[in-house]
């Protein structure tokens, strides 16, 4: 197999001073045995393969893609900061052409965190991607970016998060919601209104094998990015659909996520989840690494791979096959879909229970979205939380519509203070942050 | 008395040091056919009228290793690599006598696939019928775990005039860079052997009886008798003698530059509270990257015989080099032209100078002297921006831990040492565009010897304590012990400085130069389904690159 070599910068922080707890898939080891590999394999040799020391976030780069209960600084540790630097790092090197391609090999990861962070869910206090995004967005002027989430778990958070943003695809695949945290991610979870088809479920049942995954990556993934046209394309790359994953029940390999990064070919690559840390941490990180590179993948096995015990059952084939073809025919109809489920109305409105299980709080929210042509539209967010703090929050969208606009500055002004303990406005197209308290 | 020798490619150059002071100094021009003849040259002349009795050691930094690599004059080596799964074959350095065999050992060490002896045995006939008679073994993550590359060498041992292994090498990881360096070990095993019985037998005629030590690329010397299973760890020795020469002159325990500026090429070297920084991985040589440690430089083409030329209205410094300066008979103008034309320096003939600058004047529209400070300057703002570069380079090195980056010290240079022929005209000019004094130390045209004459004994261990498995690994040493479960962190740095201290002792080292630090020291958890099974910890320590006791304290050469 010849290959051309591509630039590719690493990011590797493994955060060796940093856990949840001793014992918590989250601990200092988790990338250890990853940076055995990548230094015994000597990939910091290669030429086109450039390493690169993380920035640090700032508050104002959390504030673009969250509202932080009662603010960035209290929900965040350095680790966060560090780790959603070193995915604004990866950015910056791709942006600046300084790379062709980028791998953020950073932990804590942050796919679970939503829009309102009140505590940390799924191992995630803050959505590294989106921070990265809103970076992207503000720095570089870049509009249309499409998400793809390869982690096992679905990728709720950054759903949540662009949610109504009909230029952000987000599309996420993983373990059936029926049988894995966080227990979400169907096809018919498409994105609000004003941005219906733009949030993209594909579940696969549990002992998915590589083929199952390169038939959704070839049949879906790759033509609904081809109609899209992003200008960027990231992957959310987490390694949890292993076969040795403890967590998890899939049989993806390490050959399998090289083959996959390969044909995905995404600018920038982000490490989410992965605690198999001896037995597929090692092997997937050097597969993603070659493949990004555009180096020969083709030698990387796990010393225990055997492909025959692997293999997944016909009739699984037959039913991902039947689930792609529906999700290719939802991307199709979705411009009509709007008009059947919008109607006449105005807003619409979604009350959903979060609940945050590394910090054990409970959310009730009530999202309140403008109909409109136009643009995203106008957000508004009435958030409560079992820690006894209400907030509101008013999300003006990118490239927003003067009257969308004009409706946002007109409630965060008059909003009652009083029943809330804070009340924000997130501008996220004038990039302006403010924060109301009583 | 110290002597301290440096055999390079041009020049030989000589000190004797008595009570930490330059006694005398000598140079002679290196006789390439036989080195003996600049040896016996340079302490004939030292020695004359001296003691004998009063010597206590020689130093000697050698270009044999280097020079074998360089001009190819290395034996064909066979490889016998255990690769496991990973890269290609394509993607490593490997040449047509290289042979892949079946075996693998994870990152902990563990065996995942055993070796095959017949396999073995078949490479073995093949590299016999191509009457191959030097061995290199390498497994991947063999300073994990020695036991494969050391079950190939039992069974092909007495087959071979000599065969190298992986682990002895190197504590480092780094597969690619394991074999460069074997094979390197290996392919100038048989030269530099035969050079060191030279040297032996050279130093008994001449009635000398007291140690006899070799520098390393890493500026540390160690025991010519032990140099001989690892020849590879003396390439590049050159410049570490040098930087090591200016660190006893200066006498620096801040954050230092050294710029050595020569006719072709300037070196750079930092210093970290004035200890020489290290290469993160290994030093390179003719393109093989090593796992040798050696000491960070810099080598930039700029030099006071550069030529100078003018492209499209722009100065052009170096990289090359067609001969001397104009001044001194060269066939092109040069830095060295522009610094005579200034009066900076005395040397050659003023009005060649001039002639040069006129030249150079001519193409850029302005007159002599304005054209000599324009060359002068370009050629002192390449160097400084090249420092600036190394630098920011050291400061942007990636770290691991959170620690690391909101506390990592940052290199702040606070001196500037130079030295080499144009020193003295640059220097001034350096210290402004670098914001730090300047200085230009005493003895620099030997420099280099003086670094050899004193330097200490260095060496590193690198320790793997994995208390699942209950074994201590030193790679290094081939040694495995087996270890409590109980096993701390605590007890793996005891045991590192225990060993380290004999293992040095035993290169040659003295009591009082040892200084040993440990200089990675780190403990994970190992988990399975949330219950702790074990601790995998880690420690390398080191004796640091420095000079003999004594020196350090403030003595004066
Ligand atoms: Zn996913
Ligand atoms: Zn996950
Ligand atoms: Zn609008």
């Amino acid at each position: 197999m010849t290959k051309k070599p591509r630039k590719t910068g690493l990011i590797f922080f493994p955060a060796f001073d940093w856990a949840i707890s001793p014992t918590h898939p989250e601990r200092e080891e988790r990338l250890l045995y990853t940076q055995d590999q990548v230094f015994e394999e000597g990939l910091l040799d290669f030429e086109n393969i450039l390493e690169f020391k993380p920035g640090m976030a700032t508050v104002e780069d959390i504030n673009r893609a969250h509202i932080c209960v009662p603010d960035a600084r209290s929900v965040i540790t350095e680790s966060h900061l560090i780790s959603a630097g070193g995915a604004i790092t990866a950015a910056d090197k791709v942006l600046r052409k300084e790379v062709d391609n980028a791998f953020a090999l950073v932990r804590p990861p942050g796919h679970h965190a939503m829009l309102v962070v009140h505590g940390a869910r799924g191992f995630c206090n803050i959505n590294i991607e989106a921070v990265m995004v809103e970076y992207i967005r503000k720095h570089y002027g870049i509009r249309k970016v499409a998400i793809v989430d390869t982690d096992c778990h679905h990728g709720d958070g950054t759903q949540d998060i662009y949610w109504n943003d009909p230029d952000t695809l987000c599309i996420s695949i993983h373990q059936d919601g029926r049988t894995l945290y966080p227990g979400t991610g169907f096809p018919e979870e498409m994105g609000g209104p004003n941005a219906l088809g733009y949030t993209i479920n594909i579940p696969l049942p549990p002992r998915t094998s590589d083929e199952g995954f390169l038939y959704t990556l070839e049949n879906a993934i790759l033509p609904i990015l081809d109609d899209f046209q992003p200008e960027l394309i990231i992957n959310s790359a987490g390694q949890d659909n292993h076969y040795s994953d403890p967590i998890t029940n899939m049989r993806f390999s390490a050959r399998g996520y090289a083959l996959l990064n390969d044909r995905l070919s995404p600018d920038i690559a982000v490490l989410e989840g992965g605690y198999s840390i001896e037995k597929a941490l090692p092997y997937v990180n050097m597969g993603i690494i070659l493949a990004m590179a555009g180096l020969d993948y083709d030698s990387v096995r796990e010393p225990d791979f055997h492909a025959e015990s692997l293999r997944q059952s016909d009739e699984l084939t037959r039913k991902i096959e039947r689930d792609v073809a529906e999700i290719h025919r939802l991307w199709k109809s979705r411009h009509s879909l709007k008009k059947k489920m919008v109607g006449d109305s105005r807003y619409t409105r979604r009350r959903k229970g979060i609940y945050y299980d590394t910090d054990g709080i409970s959310e009730h929210q009530e999202e309140t979205v403008r109909i409109c042509e136009d643009c995203g539209g106008l957000v508004l967010i009435d958030s409560q939380a079992d820690t006894g703090k209400r907030i509101y929050a008013v999300i003006i969208p990118h490239h927003a519509c003067p009257a969308c606009r004009l409706e946002g500055e007109d409630f965060f002004g008059k909003i009652p203070v009083q029943q809330y303990s804070h009340v924000y406005l997130q501008d996220r197209d004038k990039d302006n942050f403010q924060v109301k308290s009583r | 008395m110290i002597l301290g020798i440096d055999v390079g490619g041009t020049h030989t150059d000589a000190v004797l040091i008595e009570n930490l002071v330059v006694k005398r100094k000598t140079k002679v021009p290196t006789d390439e056919k036989n080195l003996l003849n600049s040896l016996l040259a340079v302490t004939t002349n030292l020695l004359r009228d001296e003691q004998p009795e009063k010597l206590e050691r020689v130093v000697l930094s050698t270009t044999i290793s280097t020079n074998a690599i360089v001009q190819k004059k290395t034996d064909r080596v066979g490889m016998i690599l255990i690769s496991g799964p990973g890269l290609p074959p394509s993607l490593l350095p490997v040449h047509e006598d290289s042979i892949h065999i079946r075996g693998y050992s994870n990152h902990r060490g563990a065996e995942m696939a055993a070796i095959d002896p017949e396999e073995v045995a078949q490479a073995s006939r093949r590299f016999q019928e191509k009457e191959i008679r030097h061995l290199g073994v390498v497994g991947k993550f063999s300073t994990r775990n020695p036991k494969q590359e050391t079950v190939v060498r039992d069974l092909l041992d007495g087959s071979y005039r000599h065969i190298s292994m992986g682990h002895r090498l190197s504590g480092h990881l780094n597969f690619p860079r394991r074999i460069a360096t074997t094979y390197l070990n290996e392919s100038i095993w048989r030269r530099y052997n035969t050079f060191i019985t030279q040297i032996q037998g050279f130093v008994r005629d001449q009635g000398i009886t007291v140690p006899i030590y070799i520098l390393k690329a890493d500026g540390g010397t160690f025991d010519i008798e032990h140099s001989r299973e690892f020849p590879v760890q003396t390439i590049l020795s050159g410049p570490a003698a040098s930087i090591m020469g200016i660190l006893s002159m200066a006498r620096c325990r801040r954050d230092a530059v050294a710029l050595d500026m020569g006719g072709t090429t300037t070196d750079i070297a930092l210093f970290a509270d004035g200890v020489p920084l290290l290469e993160p991985f290994g030093v390179t040589i003719e393109g093989h990257k090593t796992l040798i440690r050696g000491l960070k430089t810099k080598s930039i083409g700029v030099g006071g015989d550069s030529l100078v030329s003018v492209t499209d209205g722009r100065l052009q410094i170096g990289p090359v080099r067609e001969g001397p300066a104009y001044a001194c008979g060269g066939p092109c103008p040069t830095p060295t032209d522009a610094m005579i034309v200034l009066g900076m320096t005395d040397i050659g003939d003023a009005l060649l100078a001039r002639r040069a600058m006129e030249d150079i004047g001519r193409q850029l529209n302005m007159g002599i002297e304005d054209a000599a400070r324009a060359v002068y300057e370009e050629t002192c703002r390449i160097v400084s921006a090249a420092v600036t570069s190394m630098v920011e380079e050291v400061n942007n090195k990636p770290v691991y831990t959170i620690h690391e980056i909101l506390e990592g010290k940052k290199l702040i240079p606070k001196t500037l040492f130079v030295v080499g022929g144009p020193a003295g005209a640059i220097a001034p000019r350096m210290a402004e565009l670098l914001g730090c004094p300047a200085q230009i130390p005493e003895h620099a045209e030997v420099a280099n010897a003086i670094g050899a004459a004193l330097a200490r004994t260095t060496a590193e261990m690198t320790l793997l304590a994995d208390t699942e498995q209950q074994l201590l690994t030193i790679a290094e040493d081939g040694y495995q012990e087996a270890i409590p479960a109980r096993f701390t962190r605590a007890d793996a740095i005891r045991i590192g400085q225990d060993r380290l201290r004999k293992k040095v002792m035993a290169m040659g080292a003295r009591e009082e130069d040892l200084e040993i630090e440990v200089i990675e020291d780190m403990e994970f958890n190992m988990v399975k389904q949330f219950y702790t099974t074990g601790k995998n910890i880690r420690v390398k320590v080191q004796v640091k690159p420095g000079l003999i006791a004594g020196f350090t304290e403030g003595g004066k050469a």
